[in-house]
């Protein structure tokens, strides 16, 4: 196992080597030990006025929980940092720190901020393996049924707090499996499946109850929900529209949308085939379209299936790439390619209709765009052919309408996103709230479940005193 | 676990029936509108049109032609066992309208999803003329449902063994020199589709047709089933699973049917020598 130091004087995460890591779908960073948590917990000065909290979307007291960690007591770490996030076995691994709590650190103006991430993740996973699994105590039942859709971060979310509040929560999932981007989109690599499947048992072992394979606007709809008796509905419902580069070629066979490729990677785990029955293409020069953590994600699961090169192209340059630092960092260690201010203007193909490569454009930055960045601007002349069997688009996503268009009492904005009230969740529908990618487009994590805690209590205060 | 109520063969085993207790669906099922099924805990997310529902009995039906691991692991499946998952409905469904003459065309198990299609446009009022095929007679479905359910029927077989000697699109050329249609309707093999539509076409009659393409989710997030219609890309799930036929680009969709055929092929051969 090689340890590595990614940043000066932080104790270093011990990771596999990339060489190793890049073919097999293990966990990449392999988690402190004990003394390893306690030496960096004690890089804390204990801060009165503590920036990093202010960086952290939900409050966690950071401070708090890491000198619980150096006084020893894992178990009243573990307990402190739940009292402000339901999941911290998942956010440890994927909350950007460095733009929240770790960017907000004062140790991070010497460029040593404390590894919170790492931290919180470590506390998760001791409570898992240690811990003894005691279920927090519940409020007495108040026989009001609230109906969740989705089960992504903010969907459980919400789930878990109004299950401790005395409701009688069911969560309603599309899928065969609950977890929403948790299972489908972000690799096992990156966050073991086995931790998101024990944060829903642990809903589940609390009362709530997880029905999956159920679409809702489908299979049923909002207001037959109310018919039913439920008294509250918490839209969670993700951003799950994949977009396109609208170019030439785009239908060959060899293109793919990452939520294609990431689910048949994660959810159906088509990494195992044929020893699980769904396939999915193994290219051999791969490029991915996209530099955030979804490309990110593609590029290193076509390493893993055993792709010969594999490159990120994308249109801007280094500084405006979306992905967290850790995840383009491992990328990059592991071969990865970027091919930055380039635009695919073309998709070639053959007779059988399958991809065979790429015609792109070389850009240069101009003039700050509508998001403040540098536009980029193709360069006359540059076009360039590159070789390649397999694209994955990563290019962003949108709203999906399936849900929202089958409920016309629902107010969206022109991009189709649910609007609410930003400090309640409420929409626009009575007995109705919404949060997460649904209503801010993609996000992160810890957004969505900020969004579910907001809408929680709003939920709990309609449900105890009314509208 | 979604149970099996009822499960029938047809075609010589080829073509399998099953009728599978799941309420919420079976309640809200309309014509053309499928669900995705998915045996077990490793397998595929296979897309199949229903071929009925009772919502009295919380049930539905489909029917499925074995051509591949997923379905032939389906064919397994005994009366009292079941799927671990079926999702559903999905799909748009069928525009089910009185508009006078109707030509109703099926091909395969075509046929099976072309029956409650056919159902509905003649309780609407319609005129229905139908014509179904199959490469023969022992693999011939639904020749009596069928035949109550339309006014008219024609059979055909490539082989000549039963009905008209023939593919349906001499029998479809004939019936549109004859009568003035007003809509038709052709479900089957992509090729059939096609060379339905190419006939309809110099016709001018407008026709639906429902498309296959591979899909994973069928809510319309991965976009691994798009189909061009009308130069414009469509998600098949979503957009679909019907179209108008005159825009369809056929050849792109028998195409992108092949993306997985040798990984398909592996998997279908070392299970066929496991079940051996
Ligand atoms: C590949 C990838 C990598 C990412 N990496 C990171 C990262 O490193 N860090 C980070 O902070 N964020 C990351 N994100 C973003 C983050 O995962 C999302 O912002 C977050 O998951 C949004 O949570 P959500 O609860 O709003 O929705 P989702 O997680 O999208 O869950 C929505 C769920 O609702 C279900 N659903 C949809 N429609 C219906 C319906 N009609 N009926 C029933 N169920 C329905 C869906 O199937 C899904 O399970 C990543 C996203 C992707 C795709
Ligand atoms: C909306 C929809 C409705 C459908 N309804 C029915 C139905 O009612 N009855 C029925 O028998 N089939 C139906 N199909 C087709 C059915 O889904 C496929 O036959 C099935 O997925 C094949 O799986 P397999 O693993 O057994 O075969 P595979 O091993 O996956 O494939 C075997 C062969 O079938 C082709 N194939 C793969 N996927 C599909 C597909 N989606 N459609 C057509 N051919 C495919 C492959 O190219 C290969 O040649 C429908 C498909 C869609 C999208
Ligand atoms: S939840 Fe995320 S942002 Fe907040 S402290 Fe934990 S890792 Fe940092
Ligand atoms: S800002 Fe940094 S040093 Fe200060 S309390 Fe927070 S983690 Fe500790
Ligand atoms: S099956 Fe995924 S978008 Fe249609």
């Amino acid at each position: 196992m090689a340890e590595k130091t990614e940043q000066a004087g932080r104790v270093p995460m011990p990771e596999q080597a990339p060489e190793i890591r890049k073919r097999n779908f293990d966990e990449v960073p392999t988690g402190y030990t004990v003394k390893m948590a306690q030496e960096e917990a004690a890089r804390c000065i204990q801060c009165k006025k503590p920036g990093c909290v202010t960086g952290c979307p939900v409050g966690v007291d950071i401070p708090g929980f890491i000198h619980l960690i150096t006084e020893g007591d894992l178990t009243g770490a573990i307990r402190h940092i739940w009292t402000r996030n339901a999941l911290p076995a998942v956010c440890g691994r994927v909350c950007p720190q460095e733009a929240q709590c770790e960017g907000n650190c004062v140790m991070a103006k010497k460029g040593k901020p404390i590894a919170i991430g790492n931290l919180e993740r470590f506390c998760a996973d001791y409570e898992r393996e240690h811990g003894t699994g005691a279920l927090p105590p519940k409020a007495a039942s108040t026989g009001k049924r609230v109906a969740v859709v989705g089960s992504g971060p903010s969907g459980l979310t919400v789930a878990g707090d109004l299950i401790l509040k005395g409701h009688d929560v069911t969560v309603m999932e599309a899928f065969h499996k609950p977890g929403g981007v948790l299972v489908y989109g972000i690799p096992e690599f990156r966050l073991p499946k086995a931790i998101v499947a024990q944060e829903v048992n642990f809903l589940e072992r609390l009362g709530v109850n997880v029905q999956c394979d159920t679409v809702v606007g489908r299979t049923v709809s909002l207001d037959e929900l109310f018919e039913q008796g439920y008294d509250a509905i918490y839209l969670g419902v993700g951003a799950g529209l994949p977009r396109f580069m609208n170019i030439p070629g785009e239908n060959l066979i060899g293109i793919l949308s990452a939520n294609e490729y990431l689910t048949r990677a994660n959810l159906m785990k088509a990494y195992k085939f044929p020893e699980v029955d769904t396939p999915i293409p193994h290219g051999k020069n791969v490029v991915v379209l996209g530099a955030g953590n979804v490309a990110m994600d593609s590029a290193r699961t076509a390493m893993r299936l055993g792709a010969d090169t594999v490159r990120i192209v994308y249109r801007r340059s280094r500084e405006e790439m979306p992905a967290r630092k850790a995840e383009i960092h491992h990328a990059e260690e592991e071969g990865i390619e970027f091919f930055l201010l380039t635009n695919p203007v073309e998709y070639l193909g053959d007779a059988s209709g399958r991809l065979t490569g790429m015609r792109c454009l070389k850009m240069e930055l101009g003039e700050p765009d509508d998001s403040g960045r540098r536009r980029p601007i193709p360069i006359k002349g540059s076009e360039f052919e590159m070789e390649t069997d397999l694209v994955i688009v990563a290019v962003g996503s949108g709203a999906n309408p399936l849900l929202t268009q089958s409920t016309s009492d629902l107010a969206l904005n022109k991009r189709g996103y649910i609007v609410t009230e930003p400090e309640t969740g409420k929409t626009s529908k009575r007995g109705v709230w919404a949060g997460g990618d649904i209503v801010t487009g993609a996000a992160t994590v810890i957004l969505a479940m900020g969004a579910g805690r907001a809408s929680a209590n709003s939920m709990h205060s309609y449900l105890t005193l009314g509208w | 676990m979604f149970k099996i109520l009822r499960r029938q063969e047809m075609a010589q085993g080829t073509v399998v029936l099953n009728e599978i207790e799941a309420p919420l669906i079976a309640n809200k099922a309309k014509p053309g509108q499928f669900v995705i099924l998915k045996a077990n805990e490793t397998g595929e997310r296979i897309p199949l049109t229903m071929a009925d529902s009772d919502p009295k009995k919380g049930t539905i039906t489909v029917i499925y032609m074995v051509v591949g691991k997923s379905t032939a692991l389906f064919r397994d499946l005994k009366e009292g066992e079941g799927y671990q998952d079926v999702i559903g409905p999905l799909g748009r469904p069928t525009h089910i309208e009185k508009v006078g003459n109707v030509l109703c065309v099926g091909g395969g198990t075509g046929v099976a999803v072309l029956h409650p299609i056919t159902r509905a446009l003649k309780e609407a009022g319609n005129h229905v003329t139908c014509v179904i095929g199959a490469r023969n007679k022992d693999l011939l479905i639904l020749e009596d449902e069928m035949r109550a359910a339309s006014t008219i029927l024609h059979v055909c077989t490539d082989d000549g063994s039963y009905g008209h000697h023939g593919f349906v699109t001499q029998v479809v050329e004939d019936v549109l020199k004859k009568e003035t249609i007003q809509q038709a309707v052709a479900i089957g093999p992509v090729p059939m589709m096609k060379a339905v539509c190419n006939i309809t076409k110099a016709f001018n009659v407008p026709t639906l047709v429902s498309l296959n393409p591979i899909m994973i989710d069928g809510t319309g997030m991965c976009g691994g089933c798009r189909v061009t219609v009308g130069e414009k890309t469509k998600f098949a799930c979503v957009d679909g699973p019907e179209f108008d036929g005159h825009q369809v680009n056929f050849d792109e969709l028998m195409l992108r049917l092949k993306a997985y055929c040798e990984e398909e092929k592996h998997c279908y051969e070392d299970y066929c020598q496991l079940t051996d």
